[in-house]
């Protein structure tokens, strides 16, 4: 594609992209009359409640569900054995990820439990009360067995082998190198290297995994309730695990309560119970209460980092070398697999500086604790903790401010289209742009100054940077070649209706980003109405096309491109319609606001409520040869790029009470480049959004584990998560540097924020410190780790 | 298992319900009475996502006990948006996008129609502090204290002002 539409060359009546309009689903999301799965109730609907492993790693020799069966209420239990009857085992591997391997996972065990929370039993009953009631009356005996609690031994000679038939504990290690490492640190002017932790943390959806399952088995058909990002690929992992064709399996997702990438993989308890749905003949529901939330839900970003750094005298960077190891459970998670994560981190590291020697390796090893994969900005977190960790200590080594020395480093704005040393395609990006926009925001000598004068009086005060990368609209480079059937390509039906009114149906699909709102807008402008004449539909397998959903940033990108590319041919459809009926040349011809008009002089020639009324009821007054196709679908994926990248910059402005280790969060910038801005109201809050997710790990969050791998969170009170009164007030800039890949020319928005704000936390927590001799590198950023680095209270064992 | 006979005002309607004594007000809402629109997130008070009144005061619906209740007047966001007492603060939210997947949306207007009705003119630092309780995932706060905000100016103005032409 070459044409890029420019905003202001569509200011007509109907110009949507890039205003601020409002989202069409708030008004009954603000008054309480959302959908979520929860709020479904089915005819003789059943709740399922789960036993749960208490152990680490643990034999179950012996079920026992009598009391259960016997507690009123109680109808049906199932273990492992009895679902393995419906439902085959999956493997989540990629074979694109060279050597990774996992074991058959089912949707209860079937010998052995391998982590502290892991579903085991599954009881039915009337409420979820008394499935409840039926939990606490299974007994399980269970013999445990040791466990491999921690990473850094866990391929150790004499550890014990959580799937003995794998050979060992390692489920992926990749090197990726380009250029001449060893010389480049050979002829350093200064090294600096460092020990980083991103620590364990979750996405703490405020709705928890929710599905409705419903079998009829007059019909055969499966439709299933559930809360999702990727409807579609739900639907083909129940049909295949199940053993049914994929158009006889519904997948439908009305409202979502947050997602973050916590609800795009196949949990076992959820596949459980539509394996008991299946059984049963009768609706199953699963609500996943916050206890089994933590213990279940995938966990993320539990890495320990090794990074070195090179500089010439000049204060160039002249090589990286990384040494990634990250604990996974002790299966890699359905379908996306839980070695994605350690691959971004080394595909990801240095990505904003122009360097050439880089040298990264990650090491991905099964654990017995709760799965690990995809969460919010994968795998970006860390790996722009660890760039701009040393980025920072680089500048300090040679006595050169981090912002002169990010300047030198930085991949210049003309550059393009260019390869990074870690392999990433980049088809353009503003990294200098998008600093200068960030120092006209923040007044940085002014910083500085107010930083001296509060140190003067004992106050430490710092400010750190992170610039970033973001990979976003991904193209099946992402998955589709590793053999997984998560789809790249997305789709869209947009269709007139009688009244004149539109309809679009879309493959991505709406956890609270937008999307149906950046879709109405799209489709409206495209087509030729008003916003408020555009209906979408989204989270329906049986009735949108078919695509990947929502992850990876590319529900504007993709999603978006096929709407505004369906819109156009639902418009252009019209208007052949329009050319016979008024003996008009169709080019001659526009649809404004929902009128057709003259192209030249803007005069009404009939409004497009009198075409549909011919088409749908007077087609016999249309010449017989003319087609009336009033809807139409277009699909897009993206081609000569594997994914769009974006870039931007944070700053973080914080005071650290170097008494009691708090840190106090002042202020915080977020320059970014998402392309086209389609709603900058909504970028913008998902920018925000992104920033407070990942001040959360940064500061709060942190799935605790004993060393014998209990975990050690049980409720919100010991799960800490941002609140509203430690959040500072975030301000958002934005460069556009569009994709020249599709007409719309937008990339991806939502991952920006946590992707650079746990760097730019460490980094102005480094700065604040630094006058103290003190440095924290261990996520979260805790009071006691702050007074740990002080001195102030010992470190523990 | 007792149960517990109860007559509740739930937004004005009178209804009676035996209930068990162990069930908490945010499941009698949604399961009883099929009230969906609050919700529950945390189960341990934590939250706020079940946010509703009891007497005029707001309460976590999953603290309470619905046996408890007896002769009590309960008010949810059903009952609210109906009589449009907040109608100015939900359309604050939608002109500022304050929600975004919606889960914790209809405790935290009810938390925040709490303080405009306690103090017409919070500052940010407030505001923020009175949400503390009620967690959101997905804005990070900022649009929900600017709509919360907005809508305070508002009414002040407003009522400084409502002679006006």
């Amino acid at each position: 594609m070459s044409a890029i539409i420019d905003p202001a060359a569509l200011d007509r009546p109907n110009s949507y992209i890039g205003k601020s309009v409002p989202r069409p689903n708030l008004p009954k999301l603000v008054e309480g009359r959302g959908q979520y799965v929860d709020d479904v109730v089915l005819p003789r609907m059943v709740h399922v409640a789960f036993v749960r492993c208490p152990h680490a790693h643990a034999l179950i020799k012996r079920i026992d569900a009598k009391d259960a069966l016997a507690v009123p209420g109680v109808l049906r239990v199932f273990t492992g054995q009895d679902l393995a009857v419906v439902c085959d085992p999956w493997v989540a591997v990629l074979v694109h990820l060279a050597g990774m391997k996992s074991a058959p996972q089912y949707p209860l065990p079937l010998v052995r439990a391998t982590w502290h929370g892991e579903a085991v039993v599954a009881v039915v009953a009337d409420t979820r009360a008394l499935a409840e009631d039926g939990v606490s009356r299974v007994l399980v005996d269970y013999d445990p067995l040791p466990a491999v609690a921690d990473m850094e031994t866990a391929l150790a000679p004499g550890t014990p082998l959580i799937h003995p038939e794998l050979g060992d504990n390692l489920c992926f290690q990749r090197i990726n190198e380009s250029g001449d490492v060893a010389a480049a640190f050979k002829a350093a002017h200064k090294i600096v290297e460092a020990t980083f932790h991103t620590g364990r943390h979750t996405g703490v959806t405020l709705e928890p995994r929710s599905i409705l399952a419903d079998y009829n088995k007059g019909s055969g058909k499966l439709v299933v309730h559930h809360s999702t990002q990727a409807p579609h690929m739900m639907q083909g992992v129940f049909a295949k695990q199940l053993r049914m064709a994929e158009g006889d399996v519904r997948v439908i997702c009305v409202d979502v309560g947050g997602s973050f990438g916590i609800k795009v993989h196949v949990y076992p308890d959820e596949v459980a119970t539509v394996a008991i749905a299946k059984l049963m003949g009768r609706p199953v529901k699963f609500i996943a209460d916050r206890l089994e939330s933590f213990g279940s839900d995938i966990h993320a970003r539990d890495h320990r980092i090794h990074g070195k750094m090179a500089v010439d005298a000049e204060g160039r960077i002249t090589a990286i070398d990384i040494d990634d190891l990250t604990g996974i459970g002790p299966y890699s998670v359905y379908p996306r697999t839980s070695a994605i994560e350690g691959n971004q981190v080394i595909n990801l590291v240095g990505g904003p500086y122009d360097f050439a020697n880089y040298r990264a390796k990650t090491t991905v090893v099964l654990q017995n604790k709760t799965p690990t994969c995809q969460y919010r900005a994968v795998g970006h977190p860390i790996a722009v903790t660890v760039t701009e960790g040393l980025v920072d200590l680089a500048a300090e080594a040679l006595g050169m401010d981090p912002i002169t020395f990010r300047l030198k480093n930085l991949m210049r704005d003309d550059s393009y289209p260019r390869t990074s040393p870690a392999g990433m395609k980049f088809e353009g990006l503003s990294h200098i742009k998008s600093l200068g926009r960030l120092m006209d925001m923040i007044d940085y000598p002014a910083l500085r100054a107010e930083q001296d004068a509060a140190r003067a009086k004992g106050i430490y005060r710092g400010i750190g940077f992170a610039a970033f990368i973001e990979l976003t609209n991904p193209s099946p480079f992402m998955y589709g070649i590793g053999g997984a059937r998560i789809s790249a390509q997305d789709g869209c039906s947009v269709r007139i209706d009688p009244d004149g009114s539109v309809v679009a149906a879309t493959g991505v699909t709406e956890q609270g980003q937008g999307t149906e709102g950046i879709i109405r807008q799209i489709v409206a402008e495209a087509v030729g109405v008003a916003v408020g004449a555009v209906r979408v539909i989204t989270g329906d397998t049986q009735n949108t096309p078919y695509g990947g959903g929502t992850w990876a940033c590319r529900g504007a990108g993709i999603g978006g491109e096929a709407a505004l590319q369906a819109g156009l041919a639902t418009r252009a459809a019209a208007l052949e319609v329009a050319s016979a009926m008024l003996q008009a040349h169709a080019d001659t011809l526009d649809i404004v606001d929902g009128n057709i008009v003259d192209r030249a002089t803007a005069i009404i020639r009939m409004p497009l409520s009198e075409l549909t009324r011919i088409v749908y009821f007077r087609g016999d007054t249309l010449p017989p040869g003319l087609p009336r196709e009033l809807m139409q679908t277009r699909h897009f994926i993206t081609k000569e790029y594997p994914f769009a990248f974006t870039n931007g910059i944070q700053a973080c402005w914080l005071e650290v009470d170097v008494e009691t280790g708090l840190i106090k969060l002042l202020k915080h910038w977020v320059v970014e480049d998402c392309g086209r801005i389609i709603n900058p109201l909504l970028v913008d809050e998902q920018v925000r959004g992104g920033v407070v997710q990942g001040i959360g790990g940064a500061l709060y969050e942190h799935c605790a584990y004993s060393p014998e791998g209990q975990l050690l969170v049980g409720s919100m009170a010991d799960y800490l998560v941002p609140m509203a009164a430690e959040m500072p007030d975030i301000e958002v800039g934005h460069i556009e540097t569009p994709t020249r890949e599709s007409l719309l020319g937008a990339k991806g928005a939502g991952e920006a924020g946590t992707a650079g704000a746990p760097a730019a936390i460490m980094n102005a927590i480094n700065d604040a410190l630094r006058p103290l001799d003190a440095q924290v590198l261990a996520q979260p950023f805790s009071p006691e780790r702050i007074l740990q680095a002080l001195g102030k209270v010992p470190m523990r064992g | 298992m007792t149960t517990h006979s109860i007559t509740v005002t739930v937004n004005g309607e009178s209804v009676r319900r035996a209930v068990q004594a162990r069930l908490h007000l945010i499941d009698f809402l949604r399961g009883d009475l099929g009230l969906m629109g609050s919700h529950v997130a945390c189960e341990h008070g934590v939250c706020g996502a079940c946010t509703v009144r009891v007497d005029g005061a707001i309460v976590r619906g999953c603290l309470v006990l619905a046996a408890s209740l007896d002769g009590a007047s309960v008010e949810t966001i059903e009952g609210v948006s109906d009589r449009g007492e907040i109608r100015d603060l939900q359309d604050a939210f939608i002109a500022r996008n304050a929600a975004q997947c919606g889960f914790c949306t209809p405790g935290m207007l009810m938390c925040a129609a709490d303080l405009l009705g306690s103090n017409a003119q919070p500052t940010r630092a407030e505001i923020r502090e009175h949400i503390s309780g009620n967690y959101c995932r997905c804005t990070g706060y900022q649009a929900i204290v600017d709509a919360i905000e907005t809508t305070a100016l508002k009414r002040v103005s407003s009522d400084a002002g409502g002679a006006k032409p």
